[in-house]
């Protein structure tokens, strides 16, 4: 049942009354609030927003902070902010532009095509906004016209900031370069942070350090008058530079590599193994990065882009190559772990090698065959039948898992952007192939063949894992970051990953040994590069047999590619590396000679140049091979 | 009986928002940048609202105060009917696609609310008892959260607001308003904790428009510089660069009133402000004479939500509040909220016109 209340209507319009009172009240204190706010707005501040309104006047303008610095090693500038001078007349401020023209034509090169531009950016503009006339004067053109300024009216020189590669295509896959904001990125989630900015890094460590290099954008608020000059800066916000980055790379180093490959496509990494610096990371042929910055022209770019050579991929993160015999030392090692191998057992090399009940041969690279067979020969001439059984022995699931442990198969987590991870055929690939795995394909990925594909800097860190007591370090290609202002250096910290699993206690070592055969040894692949060597290198040779060309890469001519790792100084290396020169034939021919450069730079400080005639030589190595 | 009285209208409050309607037209002409359309739009809009003022003027508040808990859990239905099927549009879930149309149940809540308030009190001896207060708080928080969810902030306060108007007025004693107070006060890191990035950026831009003038500052910054170079007398009709240059966003609808400001100045403010808080005042005269404490409730929470309606608009645009998206009522472009707003008005009318002459 509803009660019906008793209700007093006087006492509740009384009520109301003093509620509707103090609500009036409080309204009362909020009108004066606002009204004063207004009356603040409008009378005491009036003039100040009357300045901002009137004209359009106020507009944020965007203050470029200098990008950070990028220096090798030893300070060599890789990139870095230049200023450049731009010429701009403001049409409106000129009492005669042909006259003007004239003068200036004495102070600074004028070709038709500036003219004629000039003239179209004239038609398209206001009569006081300013038009561009020339960019890219040269410094005594700046300054002839710095002087000349007050005779030369309605002229402005303009100085601004430009990315500059001084040694122009030199590491380029390292360094990256900057290139202007697509509509794209200048729209995308990030958009914000890249507010004001014109550039911004694409590939390489200009990428992958952009937070660090772009610095802080400034602002001023500028104040124009009715020609759209500006008439007073009301408020600065000055810009912060950006961050110099000191790389691991040695420029020497690197330029005497892509000397040595001299635009054959191809690719060195060499690495510290005990910290993982990149000493050198060479893609050839290299390209220069400078037309990138202010934005390529098209038929240039065609032409980089349509070159079979390929100077735009960026061959030690992105090339896919079958490793060939230089992935023969792992598979070696994952051997020395086993109870049933021993280094001194011998095998018969009869030249060919075919599976238990089956009639397929599989060849070695040396017809004859190599007889008996330890080891040592086998890494010291590489001998294909000594693998293969090897391989057979293993199984692919093991060769799979210890080619993973040397980072095989994975990133190597480079601070470079758009590594590729390779190929290793591990059960899992296997599975998803969906395809059945036949023993003969075992057989072949023993001598690095199949569908293994290892990138050059996969190859170079698994070495200088061989080298680094089987402690893999991550590569890192910047070493410090350094606050220009502060001088406060920030050190890149090593990565070391997970030990490689070592069940005998010497295998490393007799693997090592082993190794400084193929340089050191009487039939060794590699004994090309050994005269005059005053220390010890362990290395290996490899040509990789291409029945298929990857997508990416326009092979010209179908011929082996020529592969090399080594580390030296024995017994404590201090570089390893990994040479790949494409479609180049023998390793030991091509690669070993550009190892043997950059170590011999890095470790003495000189390269040696061969002093026997260059045809004799290559007669004398003809007829070795992997 | 004159054909106000037998419409039930209030003449004065007719003459004010007939004021108020020319004033409107005369600005949105100028904000959208002299487009005839647009302003034949505003008309046909402000034509609409006018007869829905007069059509809910002509049923008596009997009716509403019996009708009001349908209503009420009308609307609560709707808002559980967006949250389940609403249409997203700028990232919020606040529409109901209807056929062609698409309305906003939330917008009707600001309505619905204080009816529901009203009659929830007016069954009871006032002062209400505190038990009172809290049933009265449930029922609020109800469609509060709903449309918190949605989500759409500004609606939500507002519409709690309009309850808390609602309860203020029935008497809620002054201990209780105390306490609640301090609760908001303790509560107040929690809400901040649980905002949106957005929602926290425009608080803190209020305090620090210059911080970012190209982003969340922009609306803030743009409409103080309009309203700044108004000036006492303002630049005149059709003189609004802020409005002409489209450096003022949202020009015809939420910060119309800074077209209003640099184009007529502080004297130009302080009689539209005067216009309005004549309304109010006709509201709540209204009130007063109301007959029954349903209608006084109601009359009087309209009139003051009415008010906060164009304090909150005015004091975004004057940079003392936040940026939320309240339409300044009648001059704004609006669909909606000039419907409800509009509505509102016309109970008010009805208030007024269907009293029983005593004397």
């Amino acid at each position: 049942m509803h009660r019906i209340p008793l209700k007093n209507d006087t006492k509740e319009i009384q009520l109301f009354e003093t509620r509707i009172l103090v609500a009036m009240i409080l309204g009362a204190v909020l009108i004066t609030a606002l009204i004063a706010r207004l009356g603040y707005l409008e009378v005491v501040r009036h003039r100040y927003y009357a300045t901002l309104a009137e004209n359009n006047r106020i507009s944020p303008i965007p203050i470029q902070p200098a990008r950070g610095m990028i220096l090798d090693r030893n300070g060599v500038v890789l990139a870095e902010d230049f200023p450049v001078f731009t010429l701009q007349v403001v049409p409106d401020h000129v009492p005669n532009m042909a006259r003007l023209l004239g003068k200036l034509k004495t102070l600074i090169a004028l070709n038709k095509r500036d003219l004629h531009d000039f003239r179209r950016r004239l038609a398209q503009h206001k009569p006081f906004q300013s038009v561009t006339l020339r960019t890219h004067l040269s410094e005594a053109e700046a300054a002839r016209i710095a002087v000349n300024l007050t005779r030369l009216k309605g002229i402005a020189l303009h100085a601004r900031l430009r990315r500059d590669y001084p040694l122009g295509g030199l590491a380029v896959d390292a360094i990256g370069y900057v290139s202007r904001i697509t509509p794209g990125e200048e729209q995308g989630s990030r958009a914000a942070r890249y507010f004001g900015y014109r550039h911004i890094g694409q590939f390489g460590v200009e990428r992958s350090y952009q937070k660090e290099l772009m610095g802080r954008i400034g602002f001023k608020d500028v104040e124009m008058n009715a020609e759209g000059r500006a008439v007073k800066v009301l408020k600065r916000i000055l810009p912060h530079a950006g961050h110099n980055l000191y790389l691991n790379i040695d420029a020497q180093m690197q330029a005497i590599g892509e000397q040595m490959l001299d635009n054959r496509p191809g690719s060195v990494v060499a690495l510290n193994p005990r910290t993982g610096a990149v000493l050198a990371l060479i893609s050839s042929p290299i390209y220069d990065p400078n037309p990138f910055v202010e934005g390529i022209r098209e038929k240039a770019y065609k032409a980089l882009a349509t070159n079979p050579d390929g100077p735009l991929d960026d061959r030690a993160l992105n090339g896919l190559y079958p490793p060939g015999s230089t992935i023969k030392p792992f598979y070696a090692y994952a051997a020395l772990q086993t109870k049933w191998f021993h280094p001194h057992k011998h095998i018969t090399c009869p030249g060919y090698y075919h599976l238990p009940h089956s009639t397929h041969l599989f060849h070695c690279w040396k017809p004859l065959g190599m007889g008996r067979v330890d080891l040592k020969m086998a890494i010291e001439e590489s001998c294909d039948v000594f693998f293969y059984r090897l391989a057979f022995k293993q199984g692919i699931e093991r060769m799979a898992r210890y080619l993973t442990y040397f980072g095989f198969g994975h990133r190597t987590g480079i601070d470079l952007p758009g590594e590729y991870r390779g190929l290793v055929p591990t059960s899992a690939w296997i599975k998803a192939t969906k395809q059945p795995w036949y023993p003969g394909q075992t057989v072949i990925t023993g001598i690095g063949q199949g569908p293994l594909l290892v990138t050059p800097l996969q190859l170079a860190d698994a070495v200088a894992a061989l080298a680094n007591h089987g402690v893999r370090m991550r590569p890192e290609v910047v070493h410090g970051i350094v606050n220009p202002v502060t001088h406060h250096v920030r050190y890149v910290k090593p990565y070391a990953f997970p030990p490689l699993p070592r069940h005998r206690k010497n295998s490393l070592r007799v693997l090592i040994r082993d190794m400084t055969q193929v340089v050191e040894g009487p039939h060794g692949t590699a004994r090309g590069i050994a005269y005059h060597l005053p220390y010890k290198v362990a290395g290996k040779t490899g040509t990789a047999q291409l029945w298929n060309v990857s997508p990416g890469f326009k092979g010209k001519h179908l011929r082996s590619d020529a592969l090399f790792i080594a580390m030296a100084p024995i017994p404590n290396p201090r570089i390893a590396i990994a040479v790949i020169v494409e479609h180049a034939g023998f390793g030991a021919l091509a690669a070993a000679p550009i190892a043997r450069a950059l170590m011999n730079f890095y470790l003495l400080g000189h390269v040696h140049v061969l002093p026997q005639n260059q045809a004799q030589t290559r007669v004398a190595l003809a007829r070795t091979h992997p | 009986m004159t054909i106000f009285e037998r419409w039930h209208l209030d003449k004065p409050l007719m003459t004010a928002l007939l004021i108020l309607a020319a004033v409107s037209l005369v600005v949105l002409y100028s904000a959208s940048g002299d487009k005839l359309g647009f302003a034949l739009s505003d008309a046909v809009r402000l034509a609409i609202g006018f007869g829905v003022m007069v059509g809910v003027a002509q049923i008596s508040p009997d009716t509403y105060r019996r009708w009001s808990v349908p209503l009420f859990a009308a609307g609560v239905l709707g808002l559980i009917g967006v949250l389940a099927v609403g249409v997203v549009r700028f990232g919020a879930r606040r529409w109901i696609a209807l056929g062609p149309m698409s309305i906003q149940p939330s917008e009707f809540m600001k309505l619905s609310v204080p009816m529901m308030l009203a009659w929830f009190f007016s069954r009871y001896s006032l002062p209400p008892r505190i038990w009172h207060i809290a049933g009265a708080t449930l029922l609020l928080l109800v469609p509060v959260l709903l449309i918190a969810k949605e989500p759409d902030l500004g609606t939500a306060l507002i519409v709690l607001l309009s309850g808390i108007i609602v309860l203020f007025l029935a008497g809620m004693s002054w201990q209780t308003i105390l306490g609640v107070a301090l609760l908001g006060l303790a509560a107040a890191p929690i809400l901040w904790a649980h905002m949106h990035h957005y929602q926290r950026q425009r608080i803190f831009i209020l305090f620090h428009p210059e911080a970012d003038p190209l982003g969340a500052g922009y609306h803030a910054i743009q409409a103080m510089i309009a309203v700044g170079s108004g000036g006492i007398f303002g630049q005149g009709w059709l003189h609004s660069s802020q409005a002409h240059l489209h450096f003022l966003p949202d020009s015809t609808t939420d910060f119309a009133f800074a077209v209003f400001c640099q184009e007529f100045g502080l004297f130009g403010n302080i009689a539209l402000l005067g216009l309005y808080l004549f309304i109010v005042y006709r509201g709540l005269r209204i009130a007063f004479a109301a007959q029954d404490s349903y209608s006084r409730l109601l009359a009087g929470s309209l009139s003051t939500l009415f008010f906060f309606d164009v304090f909150i608009n005015m004091g975004m645009v004057a940079g003392i509040l936040p940026v939320v998206g309240v339409p300044l009522p009648l001059l704004s472009y609006g669909g909606t909220s000039l419907i409800v707003v509009m509505a509102g008005l016309g109970v008010l009318m009805s208030i007024h016109g269907h009293r029983r002459l005593v004397n």
